[in-house]
């Protein structure tokens, strides 16, 4: 499904410093992935260079057979069949939730406006907030912002979900509602890459945790055995200092 | 206390009203003060001669357009038809009763007054202040859509486009709107009227480049309002947007344009009142707005003072009710 291959990324601003250092891996359909590592360690940069909302700088990276950085590819179109869910959520302010999950399906998936909002309200609906429809953003707390966030992304149909420490912003009270919905998610075999420093979550529900260190995944295994028998020594060092 | 919550400062009822006190007095010795100064230069007020620049009862005379002998009177209630014949032709004139000038019998000759009628006209100074609000408008109109695309432009990643754009705001806030309309007028304006000539098309009139002008001028102020309005939108947004499929200019049109424009709004409405104040400088390539009515006036009436306090007060009318009008759609639109 995703295939990463020898991938590098500079950032020159403020100062030189390789974000991604060769970083290879692959992810099948239907796994989930919970990608760890100490901040600036390059998690969110890999994430957000599947979508090319990142361009990598060296290596190829393919998407269900897409060439991501082939520049000829339209990007619109390969973005549109991956989910992409923020730390900051990034709702549009001035639609209502239900605008939010609808609008990109009008205009990118062309769908009709009574079939976009049909849609809209089934996932509002299973994400738990079907009654906060014609609300807008700024009266929904952080963890139901991020579930419309959630349903916003799964309204395009995608093949792919991205999600990019979609806890981090939010009230500890609010972690667990946002879980479920991803949780849930998972169970349906949805594909799913998740940047996250929630530790149970990756127990619980991931195939495979990566952790990222410098640029580069230093180790890779079922939960099981990275957090329970950690090979390098970064990687017990980073599990000591946070569990 | 109601009466003064921004400054806490002001302690007792009886100092504030001790200060608007002063105020009255202040506005009262200056205007006080212009009056007595200018009767020191035997300065002689005719506010009553002002209305006149506004509305006016004109004299229209009838002529006859034919010669011959006056044929026959019919005097109605209200108008009399006087009617005219000729050599092999015949005329009929209708005039408002009471002003008819020639009897029956009376030869005419052609151009001979026969009555006249009175007509109110709206005067120059009305007139001068509809030009003035209508090259306002269509420049701010023209102005903000060029500054869109120029203050797009300018933060395109395109260096033609970018560049672009910084060169034009730059030489058009780097020189003065006086000077630009006088290339406008005399440099582009000759080169273009010479050019639709030489092709056998009539000439474009000053207002036109008046108006062209403006709307540069105005775009490129324009175009900085936009492009900060654009970058006060957090980037989170255009990458949601992005990262759903959306194009460039569909993140721009829904989303991002939607929110910058409630940003832009009011320095955007601060643009138009001072295009109108800036719209003045008109009248120095033969466009008669207000300014330059009002200029027109005073040569013939020799009232100089009435009429450019008038003057003034009008832009202030303008300005001041545009301004109300453009907060109240700003309440309107935001909340």
């Amino acid at each position: 499904m995703i295939d990463v291959k020898n991938v590098s990324k500079f950032f020159y601003v403020p100062h030189e410093v390789k974000a991604l250092n060769n970083v290879s891996c692959k992810i099948e359909v239907g796994e989930v992935v919970v990608v760890i590592g100490p901040s600036g360690s390059g998690k969110s940069t890999l994430l957000r260079c599947l979508n090319r909302l990142e361009v990598a700088d060296e290596g190829h990276i393919f998407v269900d057979g897409i060439d991501i950085m082939n520049r000829k590819t339209d990007i619109n179109k390969a973005r549109a069949e991956m989910g992409m869910v923020f730390q900051s959520f990034n709702l549009f302010p001035h639609k209502t939730t239900l605008e939010n999950v609808t609008l990109a399906q009008v205009v990118v998936r062309k769908r009709s406006a009574d079939g976009a909002r049909e849609k809209a309200m089934a996932l509002l609906s299973k994400v738990g907030i079907p009654d906060k429809a014609n609300v807008y953003p700024d009266r929904l707390s952080g963890g139901q912002q991020q579930r419309v966030a959630i349903a916003r992304a799964l309204a395009m149909d995608p093949k792919v979900m991205l999600f990019d420490e979609p806890t981090s912003a939010l009230d500890p009270e609010m972690i667990g509602e946002v879980l479920d919905v991803m949780q849930t998610l998972a169970r349906e075999g949805m594909t799913m890459i998740v940047v996250s420093h929630e530790m149970g979550f990756a127990r619980e529900v991931a195939d495979r945790v990566f952790f990222m260190d410098h640029g580069a995944i230093v180790e890779e295994g079922t939960p099981d055995t990275l957090f329970n028998n950690p090979r390098h020594e970064r990687t017990k060092l980073f599990l000591s200092q946070i569990l | 206390m109601a009466f003064s919550s921004s400054d806490t400062r002001m302690q007792s009822k009886a100092t504030y009203y001790f200060w608007v006190g002063v105020f009255i007095i202040f506005m009262l010795s200056v205007f006080s003060g212009t009056y007595f100064a200018t009767l020191k230069v035997d300065y002689v007020w005719r506010w009553y001669r002002v209305p006149q620049y506004f509305f006016f009862k004109d004299h229209v005379e009838i002529r006859s357009e034919i010669q011959g002998d006056v044929a026959k009177i019919d005097r109605r209630e209200k108008e009399t038809v006087v009617y005219i014949s000729g050599d092999g032709e015949q005329a009929k004139y209708t005039l408002p009763a009471g002003s008819l000038r020639v009897a029956e019998k009376d030869f005419i000759y052609p151009g001979d007054i026969l009555g006249f009628y009175e007509k109110w006209k709206v005067g120059i100074l009305l007139d001068g202040l509809w030009l003035t609000l209508k090259v306002s408008v269509v420049g701010i109109v023209i102005g903000i859509i060029i500054g869109l695309f120029a203050g797009l432009a300018r933060i395109s990643a395109n260096p033609a486009f970018k560049w672009t754009a910084i060169t034009y705001v730059e030489l058009i806030r780097g020189s003065p709107l006086l000077v630009q309309i006088f290339i406008w007028y005399f440099v582009i304006g000759t080169v273009v009227n010479t050019m639709l000539a030489g092709k056998g098309f009539g000439q474009l009139p000053p207002i036109w480049f008046g108006v062209a002008a403006l709307a540069f001028f105005a775009g490129a102020y324009v175009a900085e309002i936009v492009r900060a309005g654009i970058q006060s939108i957090h980037r989170g947004q255009t990458e949601a947007a992005r990262s759903l499929g959306m194009t460039y200019a569909q993140n721009m049109r829904h989303v991002i344009l939607p929110q910058a424009f409630r940003r832009i709004f009011p320095p955007l409405a601060g643009q138009f009142i001072s295009l109108i104040k800036d719209s003045s400088l008109l009248g120095i390539i033969a466009i008669r707005e207000l300014t330059k009515a009002t200029r027109e006036v005073v040569t013939t009436s020799l009232q100089p003072f009435e009429l450019w306090f008038m003057c003034a007060l009008l832009y202030l009318v303008l300005t001041f009710s545009l301004s109300m009008f453009l907060q109240y759609l700003e309440r309107r639109t935001i909340t």
